[in-house]
């Protein structure tokens, strides 16, 4: 298996999330992570999604997924020529003593408190999932009370828009 | 690479548009103050459809209601929405156009649950209207509410949910669009009842918002070389012609293909007729029921040009070890078939028409500089398997009428003009093997997704869409207890289809796999139905309680009288109860999961393969 990301970019409609999400599940693909969001054009969302295929079902993925009426456009990015990110909220117990401990942590690993409470810390980190996990693991002695993380955003390298030719396809068909 | 347009091209390019558009709309746009239920009507008008199989129900309502006034639109209401699902889908099958059917929300909506997955399977341009509660009751799990958008996700080309009655033309536009182009499929169009009761605006015509939609028809003339090229050196070269030719309406250009190639060619279940049974190259049907000649002909290939077929596993048996020397030129309108299920050497993705059309001079071309192939050796040894493998059938044990017999002077009777819809189970193969077809569009059944009751109902769309064709519906006795309420439907709106119920008392094609695999016990197939039964129900009274002529035969001297009776009758419709041995098989048969080498011609009889050089 190796890991492939999509970027997916689709109408901004209702239900499409549930076309995509559905098709993963009905074809038997396996998806790590997904997320989605608006893009700077307001018909357009954009679906980042993680798999673990093999190169073949990947192209079938990619296939079905194109077959989705409300699907635009479908853009896989390496990771080489795309920056990659991953936002982690993660819940410490932090009390007095062990305070001084996290946050070399957290400074370490170049994140931030966003809460404080006297036996708690919340911190917010962004990275690669393999960044987050070695944080995560620098945490674990101090005692992780609660994780949430987003999936992985990803976003291609230098001056091209993926976006912009999607869009004109929209507007062409408005 | 083109590049990005600036927004100001972006802007400009729209204005030129809107231009266009506004031109358009002072020439021809027709508007109208309605109700949503009239915009429904109208749109329907509009789109070109000219019959609805319907019924209707509390969320549906308002659109009955101008539906009664239309002079342009034929609704004709059914008996169970299944029976309206596939009698739109044997319309659709009959016609080529799209087969439009109705219902209201919750049951209703539900009720089309299997025939909108037939037509997914099938490849069947459908639009289906269903009422669904008003916007404001959506998730309340009010009365006859059902998530149809949700439950119908994973069995349509595509589905709206409307409600807004300004979207309603457009919606309906796109929903006729979406399933008759591209591969065809059934589009699901779920209007809540308040949209239908509101006022606004309809016009016509509407432009399609489609942006996420470009089904690509026109294929690559690279591939169409390469593709010539290997057809034109292959030594045993097969074409292995599937649905999708006669979905494209490709039957004629592939004649010529056929001819120009001169090799052999096999018809699957749902291409039988795209290729008349009587041209010299037609192997027949391959797969689990395949001739013996077509099955052994993709085995042994070197070359296997797929047309618009999907590499079932009905047709491949076990996947691994289908055809293990061929090279593959996939041909399809839907990337995704290709290279699903089998490695393909010249992917070409396209509409068979002009993949066809593009394809004949190249391979002219190719004859000329390298000459046309020697298939001799081919033929010798495909004819060799035609001979000693012919189709064919035994007389039964018990002395009860042969079923392939009924069948094969059905279709020697009612001939190729014809039209037969099949159930699904043994007749359904025997009609797909014992029949001589000549034309595209004379078999309709249900291939993908196997449904018994299929035929009935799909007879009648198909008699609707062809008022002048002789149908017939080839049904079994498990089949037709399915769906034979829509008889009712057939004679009170003057639909005189005819069936043939091939009455084995049993659920056949399981009761075979239960003798061949299960050590005779039948578990739950006996039906009651046949020879010395209790007959529960009387076929023929069922047929006169319908008002149909119902005639029983069982004895084959009685064979052709009662198919010659039932050819006169065309004031209602013909129920023939041909009570038939159970114990008759479907052969040749593969085993579900193993190798096509393994096929057998009949229990216990394998063909003998020559030693491979």
């Amino acid at each position: 298996m190796s890991r492939h990301t999509l970027s997916v970019l689709v109408e901004n409609k209702p239900g499409v999330l549930t076309r995509v999400a559905g098709l993963f599940a009905r074809r038997a693909f396996n998806i790590h992570s997904l997320a989605v969001g608006p893009t700077e054009h307001e018909e357009i969302s954009r679906i980042t999604v993680v798999v673990d295929v093999e190169e073949h079902p990947l192209e079938q993925v990619t296939k079905q997924l194109n077959k989705l009426v409300h699907v635009i456009k479908i853009v896989e990015l390496d990771p080489e020529s795309s920056v990659q990110r991953e936002l982690l909220l993660v819940k410490v117990r932090a009390d007095a003593a062990a305070r001084s401990g996290v946050l070399e942590v957290v400074e370490l690993f170049r994140a931030h408190v966003v809460d404080v409470t006297p036996d708690a810390v919340v911190i917010e980190a962004t990275g690669t999932g393999a960044k987050l996990n070695a944080l995560l693991a620098a945490l674990e002695p101090y005692g992780v009370r609660e994780i949430v993380k987003s999936g992985t955003l990803a976003i291609g390298r230098g001056p091209r828009s993926i976006t912009d030719r999607a869009l004109e396809r929209v507007v062409r068909s408005a | 690479m083109t590049a990005t347009p600036t927004p100001a091209q972006l802007a400009a390019r729209a204005e030129a548009r809107e231009q266009v558009r506004a031109d358009l709309r002072a020439k021809a746009v027709t508007t109208e103050e309605v109700t949503g239920a009239e915009s429904i009507v109208r749109s329907l008008e509009e789109v070109g459809a000219d019959t609805v199989f319907g019924i209707p129900g509390g969320a549906i309502l308002p659109a009955y209601d101008p539906l009664m006034d239309s002079k342009r639109l034929r609704h004709i209401l059914v008996r169970h929405e299944q029976g309206g699902g596939h009698a739109a889908s044997g319309y659709a099958h009959a016609t080529g156009k799209v087969g439009v059917t109705m219902a209201t929300s919750g049951p209703g909506a539900t009720n089309l649950v299997t025939p909108l997955a037939d037509a997914h399977m099938d490849s069947i341009p459908l639009v289906a209207i269903t009422g669904q509660v008003a916007a404001g009751a959506i998730g309340t799990d009010a009365f006859q509410e059902a998530d149809i958008v949700g439950i119908t996700m994973p069995i349509t080309k595509h589905s709206f949910l409307v409600t807004d009655p300004a979207d309603i033309p457009r919606t309906v536009a796109e929903a006729f669009h979406i399933a008759a182009t591209g591969r065809p499929g059934p589009v699901l169009v779920d209007i809540a009842k308040s949209a239908m009761q509101a006022r606004t605006t309809f016009s016509w015509p509407q432009d399609l918002q489609l942006p996420g939609y470009h089904p690509v028809t026109k294929p690559h003339a690279k591939q169409i070389r390469e593709a010539a090229k290997l057809l034109a050196t292959a030594r045993r070269p097969v074409l292995y012609v599937g649905g999708g030719v006669i979905r494209a309406g490709a039957s004629e250009l592939l004649r010529k293909l056929v001819d120009l190639s001169g090799a052999p060619v096999v018809t699957t279940l749902m291409a039988r007729g795209a290729v008349p049974d009587s041209h010299p190259q037609n192997l027949g049907m391959p797969g689990m029921h395949g001739t013996v000649p077509a099955v052994a002909a993709l085995q042994k290939a070197d070359l296997i040009f797929a047309l618009g077929a999907r590499f079932d596993d009905r047709v491949t048996g076990k996947l691994s070890s289908f055809a293990p020397r061929a090279a593959v030129i996939h041909a399809d309108i839907d990337p995704a078939e290709i290279g699903k299920n089998r490695a393909v050497d010249v992917p070409i993705v396209g509409d068979l028409r002009e993949v066809i059309g593009d394809l004949l001079p190249e391979l002219a071309k190719e004859h000329e500089s390298v000459g046309r192939p020697d298939l001799e050796g081919w033929w010798r040894q495909v004819d060799g398997w035609r001979e000693t493998y012919p189709l064919g059938f035994t007389d039964t044990a018990d002395g009860h009428l042969a079923p392939q017999h009924v069948i094969q002077r059905l279709g020697e009777l009612a001939g190729p003009d014809a039209i037969y819809a099949g159930g699904v189970g043994q007749h359904q193969m025997w009609a797909a093997q014992f029949i001589r077809y000549e034309k595209p569009r004379t078999w309709i059944n249900s291939g993908g997704l196997g449904t018994m009751g299929y035929s009935v109902p799909a007879a009648m769309g198909a008699k609707v869409g062809q008022p002048d064709a002789e149908v017939w519906a080839i049904d079994g006795d498990g089949c037709f207890q399915m769906t034979n309420q829509e008889l009712a439907t057939c004679t009170i709106n003057d639909i005189p289809i005819k069936v043939a119920v091939i009455n084995n008392s049993s659920l056949g094609m399981v009761r075979q796999w239960q003798t061949l695999f299960y050590n005779e016990r039948y578990s739950n197939t006996d039906l009651h139905t046949g020879h010395g039964t209790a007959r529960v129900p009387d076929f023929v009274k069922l047929a006169e309680a319908y008002g149909c002529e119902g005639i029983r035969v069982e004895s084959p001297s009685e064979v052709d009288d009662a198919i010659k009776r039932a050819q006169q009758i065309d004031d209602r419709p013909v129920v023939v109860d041909f009570t038939v041995s159970r114990d008759a098989m479907v052969w040749p048969m593969v085993a579900a999961g193993v190798s096509n080498d393994d096929i057998q011609y009949a229990r216990g009889i394998s063909p003998s393969w020559e030693r491979e050089d």
